[in-house]
């Protein structure tokens, strides 16, 4: 039983990407489509002027003579046979550019989702395990002046503090320009870039974990199944994990898919602060640049991974409390 | 630069660099004591996906590719004509203004060791500048055939006579030379050399990370072999407005160009010790503040209202406000660093708002409720901090002679379409690029007859005659001094007319390390080849 019910949830989710896909599709082309001018007017503010006889040359080969619906016509069926188009920005194939992006958005909102989690439920568990006590408030209000700061504008700030000031790590950037380093020394250059936007892109969700943790604790420690495990002489640590931090958790499990598509937003900001080519950055530049087969590409890949986070949730979800699922018949 | 309008710039004329020469500490050839190697990382904020200079002549595409590929000849403070050798070494004029002759430099390479000779010059003037550049096809819409008698000659031959000065003046940004044998019997567009350039000039392309860095690599075989000095030039995406000046004062780059580095940080980071900051070097592009007027709509027909709106706007104010101070009031269309073109003769319009109310009473329109004459609406370009806060000044000033003026903000593909297709404007903020010859890109803002959806161009109905005709009469006139008579003629008819209206005009900051040697020493230097710049020993 335990083995089937996890295919099952994935077997749903998969049917469920299919109306999720198009609503993606249909509304990132509604959206640059109400937006007036198009990849031309864009190109040609880049390039300084040009003639008619050129626009119009430029158009027909960008496929914008056409009307909205036959470009969204022919869109879909390319995408049918897994095209995903042309960047008119990069003047290259979307599927390259938006794959090239992937992994470092991947690893920023992995390494902050992390760190926000990790942070946030150890520090919850700290307030949690004594609600109201010093530690407590001190810690909340600690978090919650976090959660009120701009990600952007911590980001500045540890700029000015550790790269500007103190030389201590790079000020942007996702590796050390041409370094011809490999391996684990690469990983290790990776890393050093990673830690400021890692840092201010994590801090800020870490409050909203800390939150969960420390509430979900409060309320658990007025149960009955609480009451009755410290009847039966279970106190400390054991009492505080076993029963309380885990229940507490699936709140915080929760938040984790919800999170994961406003965290892909906050990457918009953070990567054009630190200058790391990722997925947010490159949303920003196809609207700018009224490239609509970038930003459907873009918006496509991040479906995706919001998505998956949410599947990983739900499995974690079924491990973590045995009654989900099992009511409704998988 | 994604958000700027811009294009090639041109060769200064001798006269005109004198000024330039006055103003700067010149550092004589051959340079200071500037070591062999190092990297030089700089500041860039645009990707062109197509970065081929002959096709594409903008600010964007120079940065990078003008130290790959190389044009007949490239400004300069101090040459004859504002004008230094590159791939050409000597040109001569037919005196009936139907050919051009060149006199082509011996012993160049392209980088993947293919000789350089006159039929790439003959294949990139045919094929490339005149079928394909975006300001090119206008300038060598005429040009009929290339001879090449030899190796290193290359003869134009025009179908009408041609002024030998306009294509003077289009040297340094519309003559680069692409390979033959990688572009012949190709779709020139969708060339892969395009994006991977393949030059004579001092450093070879060697990789572009999208989002990351455009890296280029010393030519070992540059036909100078003295150079170039440094060994790679690093062009680092930065997107963010903060990230140049944070970059260069954690030494991550040696150089931000084009006032990457924003006029409001420039007085902290000029007191930062080891960098300097350079207002030079941008001679050749120059940049002028206008505000465009749609002669279509009533009010805006009557020159009256037109004189009142330049009389109403304090230009002393706007330069010393806005621009900080590193801009020039301007009152027409050729600006004053043009000594050969400019017309001294021009009075304009002084800030005299007294005067303006005035003129609009004359018109007709008293001021009704609320002190209002009529309301505009005003769209200020997006394509520079400097754009939007000139907007918001216009708006008062218009204000205090009783015009409401409604802003319109839009992002740049929108305000693209809205006034230069959709016309739907009142009056916007722009900013043309003078590019050293009027006839380059500047009487395009006064000509009338265009189609809808050319940009940077006449889009808002100014339609006079004479102008017309004084445009086309010059543009086949081959004497110099003929031209340049034809020209103050044409500057004081649009200024009489306000076709538009000029308000000041200004270029661009380079911050970069003080160890690094002859930077801003040409006209375009951001968009020069930098085969002389190098670290101090």
């Amino acid at each position: 039983m335990a083995g089937r019910r996890p295919l099952a949830l994935m077997r749903r989710r998969l049917i469920g990407v299919v109306p999720v896909f198009a609503l993606v599709v249909l509304g990132a082309f509604a959206l640059l489509e109400s937006a007036p001018g198009d990849a031309v007017d864009a190109y040609l503010a880049g390039i300084g002027g040009g003639d008619a006889a050129q626009m119009a040359a430029l158009r027909a080969e960008w496929g914008l003579d056409q009307g909205p619906l036959p470009r969204f016509l022919a869109y879909i069926s390319a995408l049918a046979r897994l095209d995903l188009g042309w960047s008119t920005a990069f003047g290259r194939p979307v599927l390259d550019v938006v794959l090239a992006r992937l992994p470092n958005t991947l690893l920023l909102m992995g390494l902050a989702t992390l760190l926000a989690l990790s942070l946030g439920s150890l520090l919850g568990i700290l307030c949690g395990a004594r609600p109201g006590s010093l530690q407590d408030r001190t810690l909340s209000l600690a978090a919650i002046a976090l959660y009120a700061m701009p990600g952007f504008w911590l980001g500045l700030v540890l700029i000015v503090a550790f790269s500007v000031e103190r030389r201590w790590l790079p000020s942007g950037g996702i590796e050390t320009v041409a370094s011809g380093l490999t391996g684990w020394d690469r990983a290790a250059d990776i890393g050093r870039h990673l830690v400021l936007p890692v840092l201010s892109l994590g801090l800020v969700y870490m409050a909203l974990y800390l939150r969960l943790m420390r509430d979900g604790m409060a309320e658990l420690w007025a149960q009955d199944f609480v009451r009755a495990a410290r009847a039966r002489g279970m106190h400390g640590a054991r009492l505080v994990l076993r029963h309380v931090v885990r229940n507490a958790l699936l709140p915080v499990v929760t938040m984790l898919g919800l999170q994961s598509a406003a965290m892909l937003g906050g990457s918009v900001v953070i990567e054009s602060v630190f200058a790391i080519p990722g997925l947010g950055r490159l949303a920003s530049e196809a609207v700018a640049r009224r490239d609509t087969p970038l930003l459907l590409g873009v918006m496509l890949l991040s479906a995706m991974v919001v998505m998956l986070v949410n599947l990983l949730v739900d499995l974690a979800y079924a491990l973590l409390d045995p009654r989900v699922g099992s009511g409704t018949g998988g | 630069m994604t958000q700027m309008p811009e294009g090639p710039m041109n060769a200064p004329t001798r006269r005109r660099l004198l000024a330039g020469a006055a103003a700067l500490p010149f550092l004589p050839r051959p340079a200071l004591a500037q070591k062999r190697g190092g990297r030089l990382t700089v500041a860039a904020d645009s990707e062109p996906p197509n970065l081929n200079p002959a096709i594409i002549a903008s600010n964007g595409v120079f940065f990078v590719a003008s130290k790959v590929i190389e044009p007949l000849a490239e400004a300069d403070y101090r040459a004859k004509d504002g004008l230094a050798p590159r791939l050409a070494t000597s040109w001569e004029g037919a005196a009936d203004g139907r050919s051009l002759t060149f006199t082509l430099r011996q012993g160049v390479t392209w980088h993947d060791g293919k000789p350089f000779s006159s039929a790439d010059v003959a294949f990139s003037a045919l094929e490339v500048w005149k079928k394909h550049g975006n300001l090119g096809r206008a300038v060598f819409r005429e040009l009929e055939a290339v001879e090449t008698p030899d190796a290193n000659t290359a003869i134009f031959r025009f179908a009408v006579p041609t002024p030998a000065q306009l294509i003077r003046n289009a040297l340094p940004a519309l003559t680069a030379v692409v390979p033959k044998h990688l572009y012949e019997g190709t779709d020139i567009m969708r060339n892969p050399a395009n994006q991977k350039l393949v030059g004579t000039g001092p450093f070879r392309f060697a990789e572009w990370r999208p989002g990351e860095y455009t890296r280029l690599v010393r030519n070992p075989a540059y036909w100078d072999q003295a150079r170039p000095f440094l060994n790679e030039i690093v062009y680092r995406v930065l997107p963010d407005r903060a990230a140049a000046a944070n970059a260069l004062e954690a030494e991550e780059i040696q150089l931000a160009a084009f006032s990457a580095v924003p006029l409001a940080d420039l007085d902290r980071i000029a007191k930062v010790p080891g960098l300097k900051v350079y207002s030079n070097g941008y001679e050749g592009l120059t940049y002028q503040l206008v505000v465009e007027i749609n002669h279509r709509r009533k009010e805006l027909s009557d020159v009256r209202v037109r004189r009142a709106i330049a009389h109403a706007i304090d230009r002393d104010f706007v330069v010393r406000a806005i621009f900080r101070g590193f801009a020039a009031t301007s009152q027409g269309p050729v600006p004053k660093n043009d000594r050969v073109f400019h017309a001294t003769d021009v009075a304009g319009y002084g800030f005299n708002p007294q005067r303006a109310n005035q003129l609009l009473d004359e018109a007709g329109y008293p001021r009704g409720e609320g002190g209002i004459r009529f309301r505009l609406r005003l769209l200020p370009a997006p394509f520079f901090n400097e754009t939007r806060q000139f907007g918001d000044y216009l708006r008062q000033a218009l204000a205090a002679v009783g015009i409401d003026a409604t802003i319109v903000s839009n992002d740049t593909p929108a305000h693209l379409r809205a006034v230069y297709t959709d016309r739907a404007f009142d009056i916007t903020v722009a900013t043309p690029v003078y590019r050293g010859d009027p006839a380059i890109s500047t009487t395009i803002l006064f000509q009338s007859g265009l189609p809808a959806g050319v940009p940077f161009a006449n889009q808002y109905g100014y339609e006079n005659p004479e102008v017309d005709a004084l445009i086309k009469q010059a543009a086949a006139t081959i004497d110099d001094a003929e031209r340049v008579r034809l020209y103050n003629a044409f500057q004081k008819q649009v200024t009489d007319d306000v076709a538009l209206v000029n308000v000041a005009e200004f270029s661009f900051i380079t911050v970069a390390r003080d160890n690094l040697l002859n930077v801003s020493n040409n006209p375009r230097w951001a968009v020069s080849n930098w085969a002389d710049t190098g670290f101090a020993d």
